[in-house]
């Protein structure tokens, strides 16, 4: 797996590459909490996840927790088919707002104060 | 700063241990690991098996050193499990003496009875990895949804309308149109329909997992396998079902099974959850070890004095419910499904045995269904009995109930079809049904009574009214199964027909039924696919069959469109109207000052009701006033049935002055005119005299 970190203005896009599973949870923890401090924006760009098990929700969910305890935003942009249906049948999915494209993303997070 | 206990002090090859903790059974985790434990009274040495997921062999084998038994529990905690990719099951050895009750084979791995997700038959039917040394294969879960402010709904029992579904045959049929048919997902997609037929529970048949491709049988008609289809064997009672979650080979069919019943929750609708505790899917003498036989037979079943099973469930064995160690785990279990899944209410499956000694014989204080009753946990959670059992045990109206338990009201469903084909002799017993039998449930109120006609044992209420007999040779067994008291009648040619007037007789006893039903004081049940007419071609036994004979099918609500309809408005009526749905039974006597009592029974003539043996008519009326006990009043409801095949002139009991009748339903009626949308029914031309149509159904409102 593959996290790469970007800056646009206030907003942090994280875009991941691969598979979000038990083996790799720790990396996403270890370069995605420290973009989370007070009134943060994140976009996660998911169009290269491949598979997401059950420890991928669950780490997603964490980052959204710890998100929303800082006052911050996040959206999840270009989730593959299945990888979303998933997620709404799991209902992980209640807890984010999700977008197809990063310009939608970035359009929702600029438009949130 | 970090617990002492967070460091190994064993290790075995590669994997790091400590002694574990006796309590919680089962695998927990536990900081840097999980905790192992696993009763076994009889077991003399046992060993922790893992699998990494999907291999055929085993990564390793740890025994459990003697230093990490305590009392009769094995407890051990592995550190640095790569717990999402791990599966696991346990190998024991100890006598091997059926005729004393032992069966410990050490070829055999074993699923722990505490296992929460449970892997190998994680797609219906799919087949499975031949050669496979354990097929049905312990996961490590994590029990942390997010339920945010959800929490069961605690909805008064009176108010319930349940609707008894089997998850597969809810959406399987290619007509659903869900994404994801035959799932757990699926009937979240479907949510909006249960909310416009306007059902407020439902009580799926058994999630547990179970093994749909156990089943001997062949359709003699198709030649194809039949499977065990209806799910009441279960291999392990802490596990939902995989595959019925879409996701269950992604092993997130726990999150899956939370996300329906949340969403379910949100949408106002409890979930009941039907469980069979009276036997295992492990079968009789020539049965599996997967689990339970292997790791403690003589605790976990009920044996004869030579070993061999106790059969009081007609599925080969009986569990050892009283048994101190598997009520627990019974309580565990059901404590677990409530706190962890939110379940509102349980339906036991053959509840009669709950109530059996370890030697089968019936107790007058059962340890088990006292424990349920008093749980803290279970609390609010509401319990129900289906209060017989295979082996003569019947308790309908006797089943001890330590002021909690309500029953499948059996005899209404047998007084209901026998009154309405038109048997003699059951005016003075349906009077009783329709009150919430208050004959059987003294003391107890209406909620007692889970007031039925159908449910997935029998026939459907289409088939009750197009068949005398079963017809059950798909099943296999050249019809003797399935039951032979079924109290139907064909109306004049046995299975389909395209006489008019038949199907036109046949729809207006469904509608006759339904309507009684829903006017009855208790708890209604409806059955899956009853709304829509749905046959299973005088199949009375479907256990085995994964096709239309029990799937929904989705097109009949068009094509039936006037039955739905009948059932929706019903269903309406009863939530318009509190005085359907009273807690109390009834006083016979006007304790509110209107002038009528509580409930008044008439004939032909108002206040005269014919109870005679040879009677076939009968009408009550439910004073307004005392809806629920005079504190939430209510239009007055009359109700006359007329189950003779003869017309008959009913007068109807005068209302107080300024008020009229106004007809609601009327069965003999054609369609649209048989039923209104309820607060719009019009006016009764004649307030004095009506005529009631042979084998119909009329309700009245008065107001």
């Amino acid at each position: 797996m593959e996290i790469v970190i970007e800056s646009l203005k206030d907003i942090r896009i994280a875009s991941i590459t691969g598979e979000i599973n038990s083996r790799t949870t720790s990396q996403i923890e270890a370069d995605i909490l420290p973009l989370i401090t007070p009134n943060c924006k994140l976009l996660l760009n998911m169009r290269h996840v491949t598979y997401m098990s059950s420890a991928g929700l669950r780490i997603l969910l964490l980052l959204y927790r710890q998100i929303n305890d800082q006052s911050g935003q996040v959206v999840l942009v270009g989730l593959q088919d299945m990888i979303r249906d998933t997620m709404a049948i799991t209902g992980f999915l209640d807890f984010f707002q999700d977008y197809q494209t990063i310009e939608e993303g970035l359009g929702a997070l600029a438009n949130w104060s | 700063m970090k617990r002492v206990d967070f460091y190994p002090t064993h290790r075995h090859g590669d994997f790091l241990l400590r002694a574990g903790r006796p309590y919680p059974f089962g695998a927990s985790f536990v900081p840097g690991g999980v905790n192992f434990a696993i009763f076994s009274r009889y077991a003399s040495v046992c060993a922790l098996v893992l699998f990494e997921k999907g291999e055929l062999q085993p990564l390793v084998e740890i025994p459990f050193p003697t230093e990490f038994q305590i009392g009769h529990v094995f407890a051990m905690i592995v550190f640095d499990l790569d717990y999402e990719n791990i599966e696991y099951g346990y190998r024991m050895d100890g006598l091997y003496r059926p005729h004393e009750g032992h069966h410990f084979n050490q070829e055999t791995i074993l699923l722990d009875p505490y296992a929460r997700a449970v892997n190998g038959r994680s797609q219906w039917a799919a087949q499975p990895t031949p050669n496979n040394p354990y097929p049905h294969r312990a996961l490590l879960p994590y029990d942390d949804f997010d339920w945010v402010d959800d929490h069961p709904l605690e909805k008064p029992p009176e108010d319930l309308i349940v609707y008894e579904m089997h998850v597969r045959g809810f959406t399987r049929h290619p007509s659903s149109g869900a994404k994801y048919a035959g799932t757990f997902a699926a009937i979240r997609e479907k949510i909006p329909y249960l909310k416009d037929l306007g059902v407020n529970c439902i009580e799926l048949m058994p999630i547990f997992e179970f093994d749909e491709l156990e089943n001997k049988f062949i359709s003699p008609l198709t030649g194809a396998p039949l499977v065990q289809y209806w799910g009441y064997d279960s291999i392990n009672f802490f596990a939902p079902k995989a595959g019925y979650a879409a996701t269950g080979r992604y092993g997130m069919q726990m999150d899956e099974f939370k996300a329906l019943v949340k969403e379910l929750h949100k949408h106002d609708i409890e979930v009941f959850l039907d469980v069979a505790f009276n036997h295992t899917g492990e079968g009789g003498e020539d049965g599996r070890t997967i689990s339970y036989r292997g790791i403690d037979n003589k605790t976990y079943y009920m044996l004869r004095p030579d070993g061999s099973y106790q059969n009081f469930s007609g599925c080969g064995n009986t569990m050892n419910c009283n048994n101190p160690v598997v009520r627990n785990m019974v309580l565990d279990c059901l404590r677990y499904w409530v706190a962890e899944y939110h379940i509102d209410g349980f339906r036991f499956d053959l509840a009669s045995i709950l109530g059996r000694d370890s030697a089968g014989r019936p107790l007058a204080n059962p340890p088990l269904l006292e424990a349920m009753a008093h749980d803290p946990v279970l609390g609010k959670t509401k319990l129900i009995a289906e209060a017989w059992d295979a082996a003569g045990l019947y308790q309908v109206g006797s089943f001890p109930a330590y002021g909690r338990w309500g029953e499948w009201n059996g005899k209404y469903r047998d007084c209901l079809r026998r009154f309405l084909k038109g048997d003699e002799g059951q005016v003075a017993e349906i009077a009783q049904r329709i009150q919430g039998s208050p004959d059987l449930y003294t003391g107890r109120g209406t909620t007692a009574s889970i007031n039925f006609v159908t449910a997935h044992d029998g026939f459907t209420l289409a088939d009750l009214f197009s068949y005398n007999e079963k017809h059950n040779l798909a099943n296999g067994e050249d019809n003797h199964d399935g039951q032979n008291d079924n109290y139907s009648w064909n109306c004049g040619w046995e299975g389909s027909t395209d006489n008019p007037e038949i199907n036109a007789l046949r729809q207006r006893m469904i509608k006759n039924a339904i309507a009684i039903l829903l006017v009855s004081q208790g708890v209604p049940m409806i059955l899956m696919g009853d709304e829509v007419g749905h046959t299973k071609n005088g199949n009375n036994n479907t256990y085995g069959h994964d096709n239309e004979l029990n799937w929904f099918d989705w097109t009949r609500l068009e094509s039936n469109a006037e039955l739905y309809r009948f059932f929706r408005n019903c269903i309406t009526f009863r939530k318009v109207h509190t005085a359907l749905r009273n807690q109390a039974h009834f006083r016979h006597e006007d304790y509110v000052g209107s002038g009528y009592p509580d409930i008044s029974f008439h004939g032909v003539e108002a206040w005269q009701p014919d109870w005679a043996y040879h009677s076939h008519t009968l009408a009550f009326m439910l004073d307004g006033e005392h809806a629920r006990g005079g504190l939430e009043p209510d239009d007055t409801i009359y109700v006359a049935m007329n189950m003779h095949w003869e017309d008959h002139q009913f007068s109807l009991p005068r209302l107080p002055v300024h008020q009229k009748w106004h007809t609601f339903v009327n069965t003999s009626v054609p369609h649209p005119n048989d039923i209104c949308t309820p607060d719009k029914e019009p006016v009764l031309a004649n307030q004095k005299h009506l005529l009631i149509a042979a084998r119909s159904v009329v309700i009245l409102v008065g107001r």
